[in-house]
């Protein structure tokens, strides 16, 4: 998410590492390893520090990617996996596979329109579909200017912005449009890397930031931190609720709040388009995946700790870096579900 | 003399003898081991990007080649928009390296004082030890708002208007036509040279340039430049990469020239010189034959790195796979696709992307090929 702070922290896991083993640190630490998305390394990092300093035990996470955690998971080489997309059902019993939610994100269009404030554009899930299909392609567009009455909008055309890189950002995104337009499903469908109808890709979300902020009258879709930080214009948006809805913590956190996890079988859904009247419609999250009978009893115990932890106490750690913590509805279920399904 | 040779070799002179051939040869196979393992890490890595593209290349065969679909959620997959975007980057690259390479070597060697020699060599040199991420940093957040802001706007009104305008239109193709006649005239002059004399030579020697220049002058301003340069001004796309990499490759192309100009014996320039040559005619025609099988090795080191450089380019290449025939567009290359993909990709998604490495390893094969080519043909215009 953040790659300003991946450097930093790989070097002092690494520079931990290194003192642990050259004053060999107390017997009883527990190196767990996990990999995957990249979208949880910066918030995994920060918990796992705090983690260390507290118990000793020690997390290695290494973001490879959501498709490369998948894989080595199955493998059986790291203790979690970590993807942007859930596993299917049929996957996660064919190798014994549990998965559950551990942070939230928000997922914000992000546009550069001169005379526009951040945040006073308002937008629409099948309008910012038909932009992104390249149907509509001015800012002026009766599609644009009818969600916001009375604000100058310019005629000039607009530059679509999407990820280059395969994405859980894109996955979600992608998915959000496939919700809300028919249109787009048929034509373009959902995944962490689809074929774009129009636009310019940019590697990563400091890619797809750099290009909005450089291309006049360009929009795109960040992650809410990088929207933030490099203070891009960001668009409300119409949820399905019919009402409008700023990105905000509070946003994210209804949708998840409000997203049907009760009746999702292993956590497999996606919050996108969630029904809440507060809820953001692009809210993301990330999964977890685990072996419901441990490879290695300790290593798993201590990798449900880690997350119990990170529960509980790594609530102000993950809004720090942007992220929103699980609603604590959903930790519950969350631990239910560890209750029920994996053997410890 | 036959005393000594009556004498017999001296024992330890003998096994020393029998050591050194030992020695030989385990150093002689030592070598060759040095050189296989070269080609058999080349053929390892080919071979082991086929088998990893297998699936798609067995699925859709030459159609991969030739489709321009490259479609993740459908599993459709072809390369042909990496290949033109790697191609046409790199030729662009090659259009501009090739000539300021030239330029600079032949100040380093020729012109330039000596005290300035060595600091301008060696600060060329340090270019090529600029990370290409460096060159992709500065590209995108300094390159290419610059070509957004002043290249491309010019371009793109000057040249890439489909619909002309006519007074403006015009003077661009007497322009177009007048800069076409400086190489089109003594073209035909020559040619006409041994049927006609006087007069009625320099005329129709006029004539047939002016009609073929202004012919060609047609055809690139109403139909080759509006297609190359019609497109928004948004600053990244081919045009720019094509420029960053040539400013990537220039220091290799450069250094290599400026060493083997250096290898030019003195004495054939000085003879040169004494027969009342100027410095272009002793470059042109003594110091460039004589080194030219190095130059040309030179460009295609350039074309190597330029084919395969993957960071900077991804950075201002736009990464679309839509194929446009303009170079203002946003376009993908081999190598940046796969960078950008590849953590993400799995099934036939990751298959395509080693298939497309496989692809990299037969475009610089045949490009490599084509230099071959053209210095047999080089070297057998010669020998006639």
């Amino acid at each position: 998410m953040l790659t300003s702070l991946k450097l930093p922290s790989r070097l002092g896991t690494l520079a931990f590492a290194v003192a642990a083993s050259l004053f060999g640190m107390t017997a009883q630490a527990t190196d767990i390893t996990g990999a995957g998305s990249s979208f949880v390394y910066p918030v995994i990092s920060k918990w796992s520090a705090a983690y260390a300093e507290k118990t000793g035990n020690h997390i290695n996470y290494q973001s490879i990617g959501s498709g490369g955690g998948i894989a080595q998971i199955k493998a059986g080489t790291v203790d979690f996996g970590a993807s942007d997309m859930p596993l299917k059902a049929e996957d996660l019993t064919k190798f014994g596979l549990g998965q559950f939610p551990d942070v939230i994100g928000g997922i914000v269009p992000a546009f550069n329109v001169a005379g526009v404030a951040p945040g006073a554009l308002v937008l629409d899930g099948p309008t910012l579909g038909d932009i992104y299909l390249g149907k509509i392609t001015t800012w002026n567009d009766p599609a644009i200017t009818k969600l916001n009455p009375g604000m100058h909008l310019p005629s000039s055309k607009i530059f679509v912005v999407h990820r280059s890189d395969g994405s859980g950002t894109t996955f979600n995104f992608t998915d959000y449009l496939s919700k809300v337009s028919a249109d787009w499903k048929s034509k373009v469908g959902e995944g962490t890397a689809v074929q774009w109808p129009t636009g310019i890709g940019g590697k990563g979300n400091e890619g797809v930031s750099a290009y909005i902020k450089q291309i006049p009258n360009s929009i795109g879709y960040v992650e809410y931190a990088y929207a933030k930080q490099n203070k891009l214009g960001y668009a409300k948006m119409k949820n399905a609720a019919g009402s409008v809805v700023e990105p905000t913590i509070a946003s994210f956190q209804a949708a998840a709040d409000t997203a049907d996890w009760k009746n999702a079988q292993d956590f497999n859904l996606l919050m996108t388009n969630a029904p809440g009247a507060e809820a953001w419609p692009i809210t993301a999250t990330s999964w977890v995946i685990m072996y419901k009978t441990p490879k290695s009893a300790g290593n798993t115990k201590v990798s449900f700790d880690f997350f119990k932890y990170a529960y509980e106490q790594g609530q102000d750690a993950a809004r720090s870096l942007d992220y929103v913590p699980l609603p604590a509805s959903l930790v519950q279920q969350i631990e239910a579900y560890w209750a029920s399904q994996y053997k410890k | 003399m036959s005393a000594l040779s009556a004498e017999p070799i001296p024992r330890d002179t003998e096994h020393r003898s029998r050591t050194d051939a030992r020695h030989d040869l385990i150093f002689r196979l030592a070598l060759r081991f040095c050189a296989l393992l070269v080609l058999a890490a080349l053929l390892g890595a080919a071979l082991s990007t086929l088998w990893g593209g297998r699936d798609v290349l067995f699925k859709d065969g030459l159609h991969f080649l030739f489709s321009s679909d490259w479609n993740p959620v459908e599993n459709q997959f072809g390369a042909l928009a990496p290949i033109v975007g790697t191609l046409v980057t790199s030729l662009i690259a090659l259009i501009l390296a090739v000539p300021v390479s030239f330029g600079i070597a032949l100040f380093l060697t020729e012109i330039a004082p000596r005290w300035m020699r060595g600091p301008v060599g060696a600060a060329i040199e340090l270019l090529a030890a600029i990370p290409s991420i460096i060159y992709g940093m500065w590209g995108l957040f300094v390159f290419v708002p610059f070509m957004a802001t002043y290249i491309e706007p010019w371009l793109s009104d000057y040249f890439g208007d489909t619909s002309p305008s006519g007074g403006a239109q015009a003077v661009r193709l007497v322009i177009g036509t007048l800069i076409l006649l400086i190489p089109t005239l003594p073209m035909f002059y020559g040619a006409l040279h041994r049927w006609v004399h006087g007069i009625a030579l320099t005329a129709t020697a006029m004539v047939l340039a002016l009609s073929l220049s202004g012919a060609l002058s047609y055809v690139l301003m109403f139909s080759v430049l509006p297609n190359l340069f019609n497109g928004p001004p948004l600053g990244l796309g081919l045009l720019t990469a094509g420029i960053v990499l040539a400013v990537m490759i220039l220091p290799f192309i450069s250094s290599v020239m400026r060493e083997v100009f250096q290898t030019v014996p003195a004495r054939l320039k000085e003879s040169s010189y004494a027969l009342g040559s100027t410095t272009w005619e002793v470059v042109w025609d003594i110091v460039l034959p004589y080194t030219r099988s190095a130059v040309i090795g030179g460009i295609f080191l350039g074309l190597g790195r330029a084919l395969g450089e993957t960071m900077a380019v991804t950075f201002v290449l736009g990464n679309s796979y839509n194929l446009t025939a303009s170079l203002l567009m946003p376009g993908t290359s081999i190598s940046s696709s796969i960078a950008n993909e590849f953590n993400e990709a799995v099934g036939l998604h990751r298959s395509a992307l080693i298939a497309l490495g496989f692809l990299l390893f037969v475009v610089t094969f045949i490009v490599l090929l084509i230099a071959r080519f053209m210095l047999r043909q080089l070297a057998r215009k010669e020998g006639r």
